[in-house]
């Protein structure tokens, strides 16, 4: 299998008196189909892990490859072009627009890279039956409980089709059901190919994947 | 690769985002309403009463030229404006008619005897000024002929000894019918009535209602009436500042400051006035529409501020700063467009209740009407470069942090 991420030497250190270095010397691997947990607690480099994996923040050191591409070097449109199209995001507070109804907030997830405009409402109604929201569609997002929210979030990822799933902390608002609702879907996803990194401090839900790695003042450590 | 957004989605987006909160829309649109509306109505009110006004002068006296002619230095000098000369004066652009008379001098009117000849027993003696015009003069002065006919220049050849008779004077003769060809004598000298005039359009030549009126060739002959000293022209509409400067030259090449021109008011001097009204109003207008501008400046940085994790998400979602910073521009531009639209509406309702309030006709160029809507997006687009510029430098890492 082909690598999705490859991270060599990366380091990363905030500008403040004395300096704090968030990540240093980070190496990283994940193939196409892995399921990996990234497990930390607060402080310990996650966040900016994430940031450096979603083209979100750059390296100060070290180089990130996404798909064969070393992305260190781009500009801040190319790293915007990947990002769009090949990351799909699920973030802690679900990132919902509450003005717009569950299709139309899906719909956000290929606006900007180029997915065909007269397909898209059909395609964000199959993401939502995917995540077994299809019955939901027309709802606004304030009248969706937390775990239905965050499938409304996953699909709006999916939608683009992106290489890599980058889920932060995607349970850390959702009771012990609805957490447990998300983890068999991502168990789903990844027995449908797709390749899962998800961050979190919760050592329940890093179990739940194939790969665990744990990150402690911003080193990692592969159990 | 590149990120790129089609401008249907975008255009989707920008009224998604000016629909999420109507109440806040609606406020922010009101100042941009409240300053192209004062324009539009200023600009309407203006012209409606500026045409108000210029109607009122036009219909009077802006179509009226009148040049006095003095008397020849000595009696047997040449005149100063000869009778043929009038011809040069026909031929200038904007002249609609134009025509010479001399009348008797006051206290030396001869004695004008009617005598009908169907009842010559009824003889009247008037004591008349006589007229010597050329064959214009009704056409010149805006009167019509209200029985029988003017002379006409084959009369003036032919020395013929025919009179018309204004109003006045021919009710003071007894004569009101002219089919029966009564005559006048003046100093005995017997005139054939061919016609009667009818009431005298331009006010200052009021006093040819009460003369008799005949070829200024014919008149000369029996009443030793001398040169032209009044030219009358009628002008088009707008022409008359113009005719007035050029009838001297045309009637009196060698000396033309010898003549005194009578003509109506310079047009620039009326608008002038105009402009000094609705100059305030305008400036009043200008303000409302900056401060206008004003208000969407300031609501669209609240909204980039509340919209920050919107931002961030859409950055995460592959939109480009300039996606971003268009976005905002667009829905400020829009707002400022609706707030033109509707106080170009406005404006014009506005300016017909003042007209009908004030019985005036209104009168709208339609060019402030057109560009008001474009006036609107353009103090909108203005007014959103600051917070669209603010939400295009975002980090996206932070934005995601933000509020919203």
């Amino acid at each position: 299998m082909s690598d999705i991420i490859a991270l060599t030497g990366v380091g990363r250190t905030f500008p403040s008196d004395p300096p704090v270095p968030a990540l240093a010397h980070v190496d990283l691997l994940v193939r196409a189909g892995d399921y990996l947990s990234v497990v930390g607690p607060s402080g310990s480099g996650k966040s900016t892990l994430l940031n450096i994996l979603g083209l979100l923040d750059l390296p100060d050191t070290g180089t990130y490859e996404l798909e064969g591409v070393e992305t260190t070097r781009l500009g801040d449109s190319g790293r915007t072009a990947i990002r769009g199209a090949r990351i799909g995001f699920v973030f802690q507070s679900f990132h919902l627009l509450p003005h717009r109804d569950v299709t139309e907030n899906v719909m956000l997830g290929d606006l900007y890279t180029g997915g065909a405009r007269s397909t898209r409402r059909d395609r964000a109604v199959a993401a939502l039956e995917r995540v077994g929201m299809g019955h939901r569609t027309g709802f606004r997002p304030t009248h969706l409980s937390g775990g239905e929210r965050q499938r409304v979030a996953i699909a709006r990822a999916l939608l683009g089709e992106p290489a890599l799933l980058l889920c932060d902390e995607p349970t850390g608002n959702l009771d012990s059901t609805n957490t447990a609702a998300i983890l068999e879907l991502f168990d789903d996803l990844r027995r449908g190919g797709t390749t899962l990194v998800v961050i979190t401090h919760d050592d329940a839900v890093s179990r739940r994947a194939e790969r665990q790695v744990r990150i402690a003042d911003g080193r990692l450590s592969e159990r | 690769m590149r990120s790129h957004l089609d401008l249907r989605d975008l255009g989707g987006e920008v009224l998604a985002g000016i629909a999420v909160r109507p109440a806040r829309t609606v406020l922010t649109v009101l100042g941009t309403v409240l300053g192209i509306g004062a324009l539009v109505t200023t600009l309407g009110v203006a012209t409606t009463a500026g045409n108000q006004i210029a109607g009122r002068f036009d219909a009077v006296t802006a179509t009226e030229v009148t040049v006095d002619i003095p008397e020849p230095i000595t009696p047997g000098s040449p005149p100063v404006v000869a009778w043929g000369s009038l011809d040069d004066l026909i031929r200038l652009n904007g002249v609609e008619a134009a025509a010479a008379y001399v009348t008797t001098v006051a206290g030396q009117e001869p004695n004008v005897r009617a005598n009908a000849v169907r009842d010559p027993e009824r003889v009247l003696d008037r004591v008349l000024p006589v007229v010597g015009a050329t064959a214009d003069l009704p056409a010149a002065v805006r009167a019509s002929v209200a029985g029988g006919r003017f002379f006409d220049a084959g009369h003036i050849e032919r020395r013929d000894r025919v009179a018309v008779l204004g109003a006045q004077a021919a009710e003071q003769l007894g004569l009101t019918r002219v089919d029966n060809q009564p005559a006048v004598f003046i100093d005995d000298k017997p005139f054939t009535v061919v016609g009667i005039l009818g009431p005298v359009g331009q006010p200052d030549q009021q006093a040819l209602a009460g003369s008799v009126i005949v070829p200024w060739t014919a008149g000369a002959d029996a009443v030793k009436l001398g040169p032209a000293r009044t030219v009358v022209v009628a002008t088009a509409l707008g022409a008359a500042s113009l005719i007035a400067q050029q009838a001297p030259v045309a009637l009196s090449p060698n000396d033309p400051a010898a003549v005194r021109v009578n003509a109506p008011p310079d047009p620039a001097v009326r608008t002038g006035v105009a402009d000094d009204i609705s100059g305030l109003l305008l400036i009043l207008g200008l303000v409302s529409l900056v401060v206008g501008g004003l208000g969407i400046a300031n609501v669209t940085l609240v909204t980039v501020m509340e919209r920050t994790a919107e931002i961030g998400l859409r950055r995460a979602l592959g939109a480009r700063r300039r996606h971003i910073a268009a976005q905002f521009l667009l829905e400020s531009a829009v707002i400022g467009l609706l707030g033109g639209i509707i106080g170009a509406s406005g404006g014009v309702i506005a300016v017909v209740l003042v007209s009908v309030g004030r019985d005036w006709t209104p009168v709208l160029s339609l060019w402030p009407v057109l560009a008001a809507p474009a006036a609107g997006a353009f103090v909108g687009l203005v007014a959103g470069l600051y917070p669209a510029l603010r939400s295009a430098r975002m980090q996206p890492v932070e934005a995601l942090r933000g509020p919203g």
